[in-house]
């Protein structure tokens, strides 16, 4: 009896202990978000306190002119080495606006039509081979992507457009496009098989033709989902690294030229960190546009997360 | 009315058309270029494997040799993160789907942070894993075990795979997780209803089913971390190394940054072509063969979802 009554209590204990465990391990996703923001931060704040960095590297200068053109006109210059070191975010938030944007007009057109094609024309058989290559297409790491686009795209497009730099935002970009593909078309996929069967069939049953259903009905259903797929894939292809450190020529220049060479943000603190003095103006400035990557990717995450969550609720409750 | 009706037919018929053309057109541009890619990379690299480039270390700063080291330091990497990254997602996707109420506030915090945590850019993981691990962890670690010497407070293997860690954990949780849905309800109520505890039900019956959804996770994870380069450029990587790493401390080469030093920083980089080609080619096939391995196995889980 009293054994028994042992056995029990012990296999309380292991319940409740395993419980916790689990909770604990459950919370170290948390502590890691929090742990990322502290730690990268921690290092990006003595610009903002220390005096003697401030002196080189501070909020303003990051932002404001602090050079001028051949011609004249004021410039903003990224130049972290030399005798008067500059440290201008506006050529590096410049570059790495111009390779997204490149990569969204490469990646979202397409990767939205061939969800399309999945979800409303391809035959069952075919759809079920479609989903899985483009994961394939996922599973290409980046660093295959950025040789890919440095030593075959590269060539090809400056054939084709003339290029005078043969590294640029339209080679990294369209290379950038090719990693973002499969995050825009899984969330779209996933939003437009989620429309409601009832909503398609009625539309039908009313004499609309298919392409009718499909651009007035389910479109408009699915919009929510498309516009987050749209937006994680935007917070991706801003904080990509690999490929625009390889394949962007990585020289800061500030124009809206997007056949001008571009440093990216990622791209800078990459090629830099390994050779900056450490507790420099340098390394701090470097945590500092690491924060800001954060900052930026965590807020279109966020929405993105956000739209996904509130589309999900509101198919369950049409669903009921 | 009649009139009308007919002047409109023939435009509905054209804009399916268009639509399915252009759709039809879209994906097969996809997969082209996927396909153009996979061929262009196996042109450029299979005539330079051999059982010699697999097995030797290079030599002539990457421009001869082989790529054994760098092999060896990936598989290493991805062992030491698989062991750090699998148990934590696949606790955290049992509390989320097995014990957690679906909507209390810490539910939804986590699986806030951990849809955060997946679109975290990898060059931040690789400031995280220098700021935290290397400079606070190791550190730390140093100053108390080894008075102040400096084995753990620097690069290190044991470091890039706590940081690709965490970059994966929210790979291993949705596997997970997806794994744990398609179990149905009956049999955590029938081994409840059997008198078995809740923890007793998970470790034997609902674990054991689930073993595929965490293999799969598992294996996605090894692809993933395999394949990325920005967590590790400041954390352990190194591009040439005499030895291969035999201690948690040691650096370590690997397939990735060999890639992406010979390609941007070798002095004649035509030279290192058929090398680096062939590298590239290894990398992708490892990391191809494992998502392959995950597509068969999720799919085969879904069919099971489905009956």
């Amino acid at each position: 009896m009293w054994q028994q009554a042992t056995n029990r209590r012990r296999k309380h204990v292991l319940e409740w202990l395993t419980e916790k465990v689990i909770l604990v391990t459950a919370l170290i996703s948390i502590l890691s978000i929090l742990l990322i923001f502290y730690f990268v931060g921690r290092k990006a704040v003595p610009i903002l306190t220390n005096e003697v960095i401030q002196q080189t590297a501070n909020l303003a200068e990051f932002f404001r002119p602090n050079g001028t053109t051949p011609d004249g006109h004021t410039t903003f210059i990224w130049q972290p080495i030399s005798e008067r070191p500059k440290y201008s975010f506006i050529p590096l938030l410049l570059g790495t606006l111009k390779a997204t944007i490149v990569a969204m007009l490469v990646s979202v057109p397409l990767a939205l039509l061939a969800a399309l094609y999945t979800t409303e024309y391809a035959p069952r058989q075919v759809r079920e081979y479609i989903k899985p290559a483009i994961e394939l297409l996922a599973g290409v790491p980046s660093v295959v992507l950025g040789f890919f686009a440095l030593v075959v795209m590269a060539t090809w497009l400056q054939k084709l457009f003339q290029f005078e730099m043969r590294l640029n935002a339209v080679v990294s970009g369209c290379a950038l496009g090719l990693a973002i593909i499969p995050v825009v078309y899984t969330v779209a996929e996933d939003a437009l098989s989620a429309v409601p069967r009832a909503l398609r069939e009625a539309s039908f049953a009313l004499g609309a033709s298919r392409a009718q259903t499909l651009l007035r009905v389910i479109l408009p259903a699915a919009l929510p989902g498309i516009f987050a797929g749209i937006v994680l894939g935007f917070g991706r292809a801003v904080g990509e690294t690999m490929i625009v450190v390889m394949a962007s020529g990585n020289a800061a220049i500030t124009s809206w030229n997007p056949a001008d060479s571009i440093r990216t943000m990622s791209a800078t603190v990459a090629a830099e960190l390994a050779e900056v003095v450490y507790g420099s103006a340098h390394y701090h400035t470097l945590f500092a546009i690491g924060a800001l990557l954060f900052i930026i990717t965590f807020v279109i995450n966020s929405i993105g997360d956000w739209v996904i969550g509130r589309l999900n609720t509101r198919l369950q409750g049409a669903k009921r | 009315m009649k009139a009308t009706a007919q002047a409109r037919a023939p435009r509905r018929y054209t804009g399916d058309l268009v639509l399915a053309t252009a759709t039809g057109v879209a994906v097969i541009a996809i997969l082209g270029l996927l396909l153009l890619l996979l061929f262009e990379i196996t042109r450029g690299g299979i005539g330079q494997i051999s059982w010699k480039f697999l097995s030797t270390a290079p030599s002539k700063g990457g421009l001869a040799g082989g790529i054994w080291p760098a092999i060896f330091g990936t598989m290493a990497l991805v062992l030491l993160m698989t062991i750090a990254a699998v148990p934590m997602g696949v606790a955290t996707a049992i509390y989320l789907h097995e014990y957690a109420h679906p909507d209390a506030l810490l539910t939804r915090l986590v699986r806030v942070a951990v849809a955060n945590l997946a679109g975290v850019p990898s060059i931040v993981f690789g400031l995280f894993g220098v700021g935290f691990f290397i400079e606070t962890v190791g550190t730390r670690i140093d100053d108390i075990f080894y008075d102040g010497g400096l084995l753990y407070g620097k690069p290190a293997i044991v470091w890039a795979a706590m940081t690709l860690a965490l970059l994966t954990l929210p790979v291993v949780i949705v596997a997970t997780e997806e794994a744990l849905k398609a179990i149905p309800r009956d049999h955590r109520e029938g081994s409840l209803a059997l008198g078995a505890t809740k923890w007793q039900t998970i470790a034997h019956v609902i674990l054991p089913q689930a073993l595929p959804g965490i293999l799969t996770g598992g294996i996605l994870a090894v692809s993933r971390g395999a394949g990325e380069v920005a967590p590790i450029l400041f954390t352990g990587a190194a591009y040439y190394l005499p030895f291969l790493p035999a201690h948690p401390t040691d650096q370590f080469m690997h397939l990735g940054y060999h890639v992406f030093v010979l390609a941007t920083q070798s002095p004649d980089v035509n030279a290192a072509l058929p090398n680096l080609y062939a590298t590239v080619l290894v990398l992708l096939v490892l990391t191809f063969l494992l998502n392959l391995a995950a597509i068969v196995l999720r799919a085969r889980i879904r069919a099971k979802l489905r009956h």
